[in-house]
């Protein structure tokens, strides 16, 4: 397994008296598949996946990740975890306005300190999702579509384990958003990566090797999606 | 333009605003609190000291000179007496004084009290109530510093002249002293009989006499100046009124209470960038939001009266804060300052300084504000549909142009108003823009190439730190304009200040002569000569010194040429009617340099030199200033009134002179053999290079020859210092206040780019950052700010002092690294500590936030 979340709940105390958003919620995630988080609006969607990358303490329950229970790390070391093992892609594309595409791409590798090997291989991601002439270019220099392309190549550069996507295309056109879904299942392929996403767009749910679908902080439904291959199977 | 709307919607806004920007308005506060504290402290010295002005003189009048009382005035001062007046006389000579019991000497002002002074006011000595109605003859009273100068305590011996008196009590406090007087020239009080009889007094030697009078009534007093206007101003004796003395003590306030308002100006106006750029980030947030309510349909105006009302209210609140501040300041500041002040000054409540304050707080806020508010009609209403929609670059149109106009009109305005001449407010406002400019063109150049240069090969977290200077809307420049000023003005000080003390030990030390001995009388000069130690008499130089008036030029009367103020070739009054001490000597001095003409041998030597006035008048040489300024050249003659006697000189040759070297200089030499019959004292200058030397010297001076002065330069020297000390420290604590006027700026800087740098942060931990490389980000970001703005200000200040030396202090200037480095680490620690402490919240933030559009 990949990803085992067991009995995840999580109670917020602020404006008073506190909001329950997940209710004792298990879930268990197999190696190298798509996982295509949905369901309405504050049913707890963004909360599910903070917690599963270690994001956020839940307030009852335990997540293990990789073989790794989080809740025994501290917050330091679950950075660093997160550096080793996870990607992320964004709503809002996230990217650090100081730096270049390229600089950007770097920025995982960076923090664990392999940056120099890396080079060639952030270049060639950008390469891969048609962005080589524009290395050099500053965030504000670059279109939404853009900015989440280099997002997806800074997800992928410390060829990370697993991958969370909080809605990647909620911002961009049907087009746009169609070609970096393709992008992403690409590259999660190619590298073997384990990818959780949550998205409101149920066609390109119906993508995923496996759909959950949340409401009101409980798994409404789990069943598999368009996308699922013979050897994975949701677990039951 | 719906003014209802644009209030409600203000009003809305206001409380998101404060809480995003609030904190600038405190960069408004600190400016206008020394602007209302400096301004009501100085109406309340004024005030005090002209309700004080009786005491502060000791008496309703005085008259004063530099030589004794000619018998005329002396006929007016006992007719006052007739007419009910009380009179009291001060007589003060400089002279060396000397404690046996420690050895000590030095050079103090005695002065003789005679009579009831002073009227007004009470002494304090220690033990107390010694000085009841006079000082009892006999015995030395002194200020207290003299204890400590010569090693001494009450009831030791000083010898004062000729006589040995025992020091009764110290003089704790006299009400007509100002504090810093005492400080510069600490005394010792005798009765007058005392003064007299200790033979101070001798021919030539520089004293002060002044009498003072008891007359309340008004118009008696103003009678005096009436009906004996004419004796006095011939007799070169000044009268001089209680209250006109207190008038211009407090214009001497008001001028220094005015350049420290310029001062405070200039922190509002630091305050102002400060707003500026915090309004400029704010509005580029709320861009978002406004290009929606432009789509809902408000037009252009409602939109910038809105936000305009806001920045004016936040403007409001930050004066508000700052005229509490000002009053509190207002109040501590006669507690804090007591030692310096001539007159306890009580602090009142002054209005008109409060709402000046207030009013030009307000003002400063708007006017700054107007123009990133400008800004706010160029949001297209399309944006709010599709968020990559870039603004038309502003363009400049009127409105701009009147916006910038009124910012440019209102600080050159308000530094006249503030400057105690319109001039001097011009300077400022010229010398403000230009070091703005200066400042924020080579905080650019600086930030370009750091950008450019960094190296590559430094660590990550280093370079995103570094880089961070660089994001969107950073106000990098402005925090630099703001934080490199205040370096900017400590470093010039502290580098004009290096090399002065430089150039003083220069003068001072080596091989230059450090003592100077006037009034030797010439029967003296063998005795004080073999006081000098053994092998040390080679390095004196003697000079003698003939007082002699000019009586005419080119044979026409001196009053004659006073009087026609027509005559084309007058000379200047001043140079006619000044006391000439004239020297005679065969050789050049060693400071000074023929310019025209020849030196005695050449001219008497007879081959081809030219012959002045048949060769029978002796020849004279002038220094090249005076000669100008007494319009005469070679061959002009001058007669000179040399005690009660004429003698007729020819201009001969013009001498150059270095006047800052220490070697006894005259304007006029005369030929020997001319004037060594005259009566003359003598001048002599020696190096005693040890201590004790120059100790044991003045010890004997004092014994044998009491009415010899003796000047120890060392002495001197370490006083210039002191002055000079004090004026670095009076700047340098204006450096600190801008200073501290930039880092409110910072701090409302980071307040305002606040929520991007939590997403930044939380960005960068969703990406697996540790703690520690959150941290040495932060650190690289604002040691590199400190280093970027103290740098910038740096220097600018070396530049400065590398001009100003050569060019206003004629001394070549040399680097000091070391205050510089000292400057860069104060200034940019604070930096980084001020930036470290607004980024808490950064460290201690849980990352998950990132996910939340737009946290904030
Ligand atoms: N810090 C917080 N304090 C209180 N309540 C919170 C907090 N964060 C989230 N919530 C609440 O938790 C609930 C779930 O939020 P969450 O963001 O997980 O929903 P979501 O499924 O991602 O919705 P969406 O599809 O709109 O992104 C919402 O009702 C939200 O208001
Ligand atoms: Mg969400």
């Amino acid at each position: 397994m990949m990803i085992v979340a067991d009995g995840l709940e999580k109670t917020y105390a602020s404006g008073g008296r506190p909001l329950t958003v997940l209710h004792g919620l298990d879930l268990l995630i197999e190696r190298r598949s798509f996982v295509a988080v949905v369901g309405p609006s504050g049913s707890g969607k963004t909360t599910l996946l903070g917690l599963l990358a270690g994001l956020d303490e839940p307030t009852a329950g335990r997540v293990i990740l990789d073989g790794q229970d989080l809740s025994a790390l501290t917050e330091d070391q679950r950075a660093g975890f997160r550096a080793e093992r996870v990607g992320f892609v964004f709503q809002t594309f996230h990217l650090l306005p100081t730096l270049t595409a390229l600089e950007n791409v770097l920025v995982p590798l960076e923090l664990v300190g392999r940056a120099r090997e890396a080079r060639d291989r952030a270049t060639g991601l950008l390469e891969r999702v048609g962005l080589a002439d524009r290395m050099d270019h500053y965030p504000v220099q670059l279109s939404g579509g853009e900015q989440q392309r280099v997002a997806l190549a800074r997800a992928f550069s410390n060829r990370p384990r697993i991958l969370f996507a909080d809605e990647p295309t909620g911002n961009l056109d049907v087009d746009t958003g169609a070609t970096i879904t393709t992008m992403l299942e690409e590259l999660n392929r190619e590298a073997e990566t384990t990818l959780v996403m949550v998205t409101h767009d149920l066609q390109l749910a119906e993508r995923a090797h496996r759909v959950v679908r949340l409401s009101r902080g409980t798994i409404a439904e789990d069943r598999p999606g368009a996308g699922v291959p013979h050897s994975v199977q949701p677990s039951p | 333009m719906n003014l209802g709307f644009a209030l409600r919607l203000a009003a809305r806004e206001g409380k998101h605003g404060a809480r995003r920007v609030g904190v600038y308005m405190t960069s408004i506060s600190l400016g206008v609190a020394a602007l209302v504290s400096i301004h009501s402290f100085r109406d309340d010295v004024a005030r005090s000291v002209q309700a004080e002005a009786d005491a502060l003189m000791g008496a309703n009048a005085r008259f004063s000179s530099s030589r004794a009382f000619p018998d005329s005035v002396r006929t007016i001062v006992d007719s006052l007496e007739q007419a009910g007046a009380e009179i009291a006389a001060v007589t003060t000579a400089t002279s060396l004084v000397l404690a046996p019991s420690s050895g000590d000497v030095r050079l103090l002002q005695v002065r003789g009290v005679s009579g009831g002074f002073p009227f007004y006011g009470a002494v304090t000595t220690r033990p107390a109530g010694r000085w009841g109605a006079g000082i009892p003859p006999n015995v030395a009273f002194v200020d207290p510093a003299v204890l400590s100068q010569l090693r001494i305590s009450l009831g030791d011996t000083v010898v004062v002249g000729g006589l040995r008196l025992p020091v009764e009590a110290t003089v704790d406090d006299l009400p007509t002293d100002l504090a810093f007087q005492t400080a510069v020239g600490p005394r010792v009080h005798l009765a007058m009989e005392t003064l007299e009889a200790a033979g101070l007094l001798t021919f030539g030697s520089l004293a002060r006499f002044e009498l003072f009078l008891k007359l309340p009534d008004r118009a008696a007093r103003d009678a005096v100046a009436e009906r004996y206007g004419d004796v006095l101003s011939a007799t070169r004796v000044r009268y001089t009124l209680a209250e006109d003395q207190a008038q211009n003590l407090s214009n001497g306030v008001r001028f220094l209470g005015r350049f420290l308002g310029l001062v405070g100006l200039g922190a509002l106006l630091l305050g102002g960038i400060g707003v500026a750029s915090a309004i400029h980030v704010y509005i580029r947030e709320r861009q978002p939001g406004v290009a929606v309510l432009r789509c809902v349909g408000a037009d252009q105006w409602t939109v910038f009266v809105a936000y305009l009302v806001q920045a004016a209210a936040l403007g409001l609140a930050g004066a508000l804060l700052g005229v509490v501040i000002g009053v509190g300041v207002q109040r501590v500041l006669p507690v804090v300052l007591a030692g310096a002040l001539p007159v306890d000054v009580t602090p009142e409540l002054s209005w008109i300084s409060l709402l000046a304050g207030l009013g030009v707080g307000v003002w400063v806020a708007v006017i700054f504000a107007l123009i990133p508010l400008l800004a706010l009609r160029d949001v297209p209403p399309l944006q709010a549909l599709r968020r990559d929609v870039t603004p038309p670059r502003p363009t400049w149109d009127a409105i701009r142009v009147v916006a910038w106009l009124a910012l440019a009109g209102s600080v050159v305005g308000l530094c006249v108003l503030e400057a105690p001449e319109p001039a001097i407010g011009l300077g400022f406002a010229a010398a403000l823009a230009v070091s703005v400019g200066a400042l924020a063109f080579t905080g650019w150049a600086l930030a370009r190439l750091t950008r450019r240069f960094f190296p590559g090969w430094a660590r990550y977290p280093v370079r995103q730190g570094v880089s961070n200077l660089f994001r969107p809307r950073n106000q990098t420049i402005s925090v630099t304009l703001a934080v490199g000023f205040g370096a900017f003005i400590v470093g010039t000080v502290v580098q004009v200040q290096a090399n002065l003390v430089d150039d003083l030990s220069d003068s001072f030390g080596g091989g230059r002569p450090n003592v100077l001995l006037f009034d030797v009388q010439p029967d003296q000069r063998e005795g004080i000569v073999a006081l000098m130690p053994p092998g040390l008499e080679d390095g004196l130089e003697i000079a003698p010194l003939v007082p002699s008036r000019i009586s005419a030029i080119n044979g026409v009367g001196a009053d004659v040429l006073r009087s026609d103020s027509l005559r084309e070739d007058r000379p200047e009054p001043w140079a006619l009617r000044r006391e000439y001490r004239n020297t005679y000597r065969e050789e050049l001095g060693p400071a000074e340099e023929l310019v025209e003409g020849l030196w005695w041998d050449d001219l008497r030597s007879g081959d081809g030199a030219p012959d002045f006035a048949g060769g029978v008048l002796p020849g004279v040489s002038l220094e090249a200033d005076i000669a100008e300024d007494l319009r005469v050249g070679l061959g002009d003659t001058i007669t000179w009134a040399i005690a009660g006697r004429e003698l007729a000189s020819v201009v001969t040759s013009i001498r150059r002179v270095d006047w800052g070297r220490l070697e006894p200089n005259f304007f006029a030499v005369l030929e020997p053999g001319s004037v060594d019959q005259a009566p003359h004292t003598l001048i002599m200058v020696a190096r005693l290079p040890e201590a004790e030397q120059r100790a044991a010297f003045q010890r004997g001076l004092v014994e044998r020859y009491p009415n010899v002065s003796a000047l120890d330069f060392s002495r001197v020297q370490e006083a210039v210092e002191a002055v000079l000390n004090q004026v670095r420290q009076a700047v340098g604590f204006l450096g600190a206040f801008s200073v501290l006027a930039g880092m409110v700026v910072l701090i409302g800087a980071l307040a305002a780019s606040r929520a991007q740098r939590m997403r930044e942060g939380a960005l960068l931990k969703t990406l697996g950052a540790r703690r520690a490389q959150i941290v040495t980000v932060l650190l690289s970001e604002y040691l590199a700010l400190g280093t970027l703005a103290t740098a910038t200000g740096l220097v600018l200040a070396w530049l400065g002092a590398a001009v100003v030396m050569p060019t206003v202090f004629d001394i070549d200037f040399t680097t000091h690294f070391r205050p510089l480095l000292a400057i860069w680490l104060v200034v940019t620690g604070l930096t980084v500590v001020v930036g470290l402490m607004g980024s808490r919240r950064l460290l201690s933030r849980p990352p998950f936030e990132v996910l939340r559009e737009a946290a904030e």
